[in-house]
């Protein structure tokens, strides 16, 4: 029996939902080709998330808990991974497809001359005992499936709420400490501080169930107050298109599209946005549409499954009103 | 200091797809072509290093012949010379296979820093970048919001999903922006006249010492087999206000039935 590893992306709260998901599709894809699953966690925190990893699916959890492994970047994990898949005899690595992550699988892929496929949103066995990876290409306008070429590891790139992550009464994950030096070349790219900008208690939009956005229909910077507002009521995260980002009203980093963000939640409603080709490409793959545009031919109706033509400042305080009043 | 820019030809999303039966790849060719929006930035970041630094920037693209008219829109940005790799043998590449061309081709090359797009508008699988670096064995510092050079010392903010991480590393080394990074200037009409008598250097696979074997679809790491348009969705429910937002309760009954809130 051999190990799938699942790379566990994670923050100061603990294991990212996309963590979760992934162990739980690792479970059951582990389930046929009678694989154990191991997690694999690089700094603190590990020990008091080895229950949600064990009830998610996780076996063990090797853990690698030194200064080391975040201080520099990418090659500390690089480093680690490569000892660690030759011991396990892993051929399969599932990991998260966010930046600084895909890095790690492009620079071990490199290393270890594996395959790497990214951004994947179904993983099925072949008849061949290969993976058969689907991915949605073109901003979600084309549906492909992918295969790692014959004999090579397959490092495969989970997107977010691809899966559903299912929790078990399984025990915790038996935790197995690492140990590694660095290499010279491993200290060369250091980092030297860590600035955290996003507000806590909102959820990052790559992973919110619920994802609240505006547009440049809101007008104003003031907008984003409204729709903070709405979001908080949902537990949502908070996103915009480029129109918004580009004119200040909110910060780039919560662009949603082509060259933003590209987010799948369960419930996308966006308010005062256009629906244009390039903000599609971030969000059509939402499970749930909701739009609300005072101008009826928006394009964003096209693909709305939910659509409220009408002026999003009397809509959307109404019904932050109907949603305090159900509480 | 001497940049070296790599730049992408992508088909312009808002342009039709194309989708070649024979290959079960996107006919690249078939719709309009653009320099990915994503290398503005790169370019303008490199163009800032110039004014700061006398920076000499040199933009490389691998792609086909057509592509040349991507490193003179480039060029026009007022970068100094262009670097083009064409070679039948590399067209169905994977993003691995695509860095190794471009490691083959910097190896080649004098350069201090190389400053890619964070992603491709097409691909958008952000490989490229990292897997260059590993093969030329350079520290990546990747999707940069912020960089600055100093000396021999490149520091950059790594943007992420809750900030930035700031890292610093010894030049030479590997760089990849993010759009939050600057603001694009546009050619200039000046600029755009002298792209036109820029040097351009084409290269193949064995000008680089790189076998066909090494690249190409045969060579790719992983194989795309299934090719389908997205299947159309089942029109929604579309209601109109009347101005007063009192369609708020529809919505709301919805996102109840949805289990939403
Ligand atoms: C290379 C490139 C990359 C791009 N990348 C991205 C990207 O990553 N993300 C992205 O979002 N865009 C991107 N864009 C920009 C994209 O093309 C659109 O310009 C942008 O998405 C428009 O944003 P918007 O919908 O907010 O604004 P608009 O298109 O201006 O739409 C505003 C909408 O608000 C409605 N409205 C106005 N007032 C009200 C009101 N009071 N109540 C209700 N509705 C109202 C209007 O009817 C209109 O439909 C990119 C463009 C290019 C060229
Ligand atoms: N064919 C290519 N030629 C030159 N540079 C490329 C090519 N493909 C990708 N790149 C570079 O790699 C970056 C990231 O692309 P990608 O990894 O495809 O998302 C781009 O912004 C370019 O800087």
């Amino acid at each position: 029996m051999t190990e799938m590893l699942v790379l566990i992306d994670h923050s100061d709260a603990g294991p990212k939902k996309v963590s979760l998901q992934m162990l739980s599709k690792a479970r059951e894809l582990a389930g046929i080709t009678g694989d154990a699953v191991a997690a694999v966690w690089f700094g603190p925190g590990a020990a008091d998330a080895a229950a949600t990893l064990g009830a998610h699916g996780a076996d063990k959890c090797y853990h690698w808990d030194s200064p080391d492994a975040m201080g520099y970047v990418t090659l500390p994990q690089v480093e680690v991974l490569e000892e660690l898949i030759d011991e396990a005899e892993a051929d399969t690595l599932l990991f998260a497809s966010s930046n600084l992550v895909k890095d790690v699988a492009a620079r071990l892929a490199i290393r270890m001359d594996a395959g790497v496929i990214t951004d994947v949103s179904g993983i099925d066995l072949a008849d061949d005992g290969r993976w058969e990876a689907t991915k949605e290409v073109f901003g979600g306008d084309v549906i492909t499936k992918s295969t790692i070429a014959e004999g090579k590891l397959s490092f495969i790139g989970v997107a977010s709420n691809a899966f559903p992550a299912e929790p078990t009464d399984a025990g915790p994950a038996e935790l197995v400490a690492l140990d590694h030096t660095l290499s010279e070349e491993a200290m060369a790219a250091k980092v030297t501080e860590v600035e955290k900008v996003v507000a806590a208690d909102r959820p990052d939009i790559g992973e919110a169930a619920v994802v609240v956005v505006g547009g440049r229909g809101l007008g104003s910077e003031d907008g984003f107050g409204l729709m903070e507002q709405l979001a908080d009521l949902m537990g949502a995260g908070v996103g915009a298109s480029r129109a918004a980002t580009d004119a200040g009203w909110y910060p780039h980093r919560y662009q949603i599209g082509q060259t933003g963000r590209t987010i799948s939640p369960t419930l996308y409603l966006g308010s005062g946005i256009s629906g244009a080709i390039q903000h599609r490409a971030g969000m059509q793959t939402s499970q749930n549409i909701v739009a609300i545009n005072k101008d009826a031919e928006a394009p964003i109706f096209q693909i709305a499954d939910f659509g409220v033509v009408g002026d999003l400042y009397k809509v959307v305080p109404k019904l932050v009103e109907e949603l305090e009043s159900r509480d | 200091m001497k940049v070296i820019v790599p730049v992408k030809r992508t088909p312009d999303t808002a342009g039709e797809k194309v989708i070649d039966p024979g290959s079960l790849t996107l006919d690249r060719e078939a719709g309009e072509a653009v320099l990915c929006p994503v290398n503005e930035f790169s370019i303008e970041e490199a163009v800032r290093l110039k004014e700061q630094h006398g920076a000499e920037v040199t933009v490389l693209v691998v792609g086909p012949e057509s592509a040349q008219s991507t490193v003179r829109k480039a060029l026009s940005y007022g970068l100094d010379a262009g670097l083009q790799i064409t070679d039948e043998a590399i067209a169905g590449s994977d993003s691995l296979g695509t860095a190794r061309v471009i490691a083959a081709a910097l190896e080649e090359e004098e350069f201090d820093l190389v400053l890619f797009g964070g992603q491709s508008t097409d691909a958008r699988t952000s490989l490229v970048p990292a897997a260059v670096a590993e093969l030329l064995g350079l520290p990546s510092l990747t999707y940069a919001r912020y960089m600055e050079v100093d000396g021999d010392d490149v520091i950059v903010h790594r943007e992420h999903e809750e900030g930035w991480d700031v890292v610093a590393a010894k030049l030479p080394a590997v760089v990849s922006i993010v759009e939050a990074i600057n603001e694009p200037r546009y050619p200039s009409f000046k600029g755009i006249m002298a792209a036109k008598s820029k040097p351009l250097t084409v290269k193949s696979l064995s000008d680089l010492g790189v076998t066909p074997e090494e690249v190409g679809a045969g060579a790719a790491s992983a194989t795309m087999y299934e090719f389908a348009p997205r299947p159309p969705k089942e029109a929604g429910t579309i209601i109109e206000d009347d101005g007063s937002g009192a369609v708020a309760a529809q919505l709301a009954d919805w996102l109840v039935e949805k289990k939403f809130v």
